[in-house]
C-alpha cells in the first residue's frame, strides 16, 4: 500500500518523534532543551540526534557562548518535508 | 494494533509540539482574580475622583485633567500599580501551582519568551502614558492602556494559549471605541480590566485548568 511507504522509518522512535517534532515548531533547540521536553538521558539523546544528522533531517550547530560550548539543532528543508509527509500519512492510517 | 500506535505517534508529536513552543501552565483563574482587582480599583478611583472636585466628577476628560491637583494623578496611578502589582503576583502564584501539578518547569525557554514578547507592547505602551500625561492628553490615557495591553495579549498569545489572543483584540476594540468617549475613561477602563479578564479567565479556567 503506498500510504505505509510514506512512513518513514528513521521517525520509528519516540524520542526521533519528538526531536523532529520541536524543531517543526521552533527555529532551533539546544540540547539541553531537547533533553529537558523529551526526558532523555545524554547518550540516548545523542544517538537519536546523530542518526537524524546522518539522514540529513537535522543540523548541528555548535558554538561558544562566553566560555561554554553550546550545541544546538535545526531542522532541513528536507527534514522537514519528509516529517511533513510522514504526519501525513499517519494521519492518513488512522483514518482521519 | 497498528493503528493504535499511529494513533499515539499523531498525539504524541503535536503535544511536544505544543509543549516546546507554547507556555501552556498559565492559571486562568488568575485571569478572574485580576478583573476582581481591576473592579475595586476602578471603584476607588471612582470615589477618589468624586472626591477631588465636586464641579468636575461627572467629567472625566482630558481637557479638565489640568484641572486635576497632581495630587490626584497621583493617586489613580498608585491605584492603577497596586491592581497591577497584586495582579502579577496572584498570576504568578496560581501559574506556580499549575504547572507544579502538570509537572512542568515554570520557567523554561517557553515561559521565558512568553513574558518577553507580553513586556514589548505593554512597556511601550506605558511609555507612551507617561509622554501622553506629559502632554497633557491624559483623557487618551485610559484608551491607551486598553489598546496597548490588547496589543501586548495578541503578542503573547503565539507564545501560550491562543484564546488569550481574542481577549486582546477585544481589549483594543475597547479601547478604540472609548477613544469616542473621553469622558468616560474610567466606565471603559473598569469594562476591559474588570469585566473582560473575568469573562475570559473563566472561560480559560472552565477550558483548560479543569481536569
Amino acid at each position: 500500500m503506498s500510504l505505509i511507504d510514506n512512513i518513514n522509518k528513521a521517525f520509528d522512535h519516540r524520542i526521533r518523534l519528538g526531536i523532529m517534532s520541536i524543531l517543526m515548531v521552533n527555529d532551533y533547540a539546544d540540547f539541553k532543551m531537547l533533553k529537558e521536553l523529551l526526558g532523555a538521558t545524554d547518550g540516548n539523546l545523542a544517538s537519536h540526534t546523530k542518526a537524524l544528522e546522518k539522514e540529513e533531517y537535522i543540523k548541528v550547530e555548535k558554538q561558544f557562548i562566553g566560555r561554554k560550548p553550546n550545541t544546538r539543532y535545526s531542522a532541513t528543508p528536507l527534514g522537514k518535508a519528509q516529517f511533513k509527509k510522514h504526519i501525513n500519512a499517519l494521519e492518513k492510517l488512522i483514518g482521519k | 494494533m497498528e493503528t493504535n500506535k499511529y494513533l499515539n505517534d499523531i498525539t504524541e508529536i503535536k503535544n511536544i509540539m505544543n509543549r516546546s513552543s507554547r507556555f501552556i501552565s498559565l492559571s486562568g483563574l488568575s485571569g478572574v482574580l485580576a478583573g476582581i482587582y481591576a473592579l475595586i480599583g476602578a471603584g476607588f478611583a471612582y470615589v477618589k475622583l468624586k472626591d477631588t472636585s465636586a464641579a468636575n466628577y461627572e467629567n472625566f476628560s482630558g481637557r479638565s485633567s489640568s484641572l486635576w491637583g497632581s495630587d490626584t494623578v497621583s493617586d489613580l496611578t498608585l491605584i492603577a500599580i497596586a491592581v497591577l502589582v497584586a495582579a502579577v503576583i496572584t498570576g504568578f502564584i496560581m501559574t506556580l501551582k499549575k504547572s507544579k501539578k502538570s509537572g512542568e518547569k515554570i520557567w523554561d525557554s517557553t515561559s521565558k519568551r512568553l513574558v518577553f514578547n507580553f513586556a514589548i507592547p505593554l512597556v511601550v505602551g506605558g511609555l507612551f502614558c507617561l509622554v501622553l500625561m506629559q502632554q497633557g492628553i491624559a483623557g487618551l490615557v485610559a484608551p491607551a492602556t486598553l489598546i496597548f495591553y490588547g496589543l501586548a495579549c495578541v503578542n503573547a498569545s503565539k507564545y501560550t494559549m491562543g484564546d488569550v489572543r481574542y481577549m486582546g483584540l477585544v481589549f483594543i476594540g475597547i479601547g478604540l471605541v472609548s477613544t469616542q468617549f473621553i469622558g468616560y475613561g474610567l466606565y471603559f477602563w473598569a469594562l476591559g480590566f474588570g469585566v473582560c479578564h473575568i469573562l475570559y479567565g473563566a472561560l480559560m479556567y472552565y477550558k483548560y485548568d479543569r481536569n
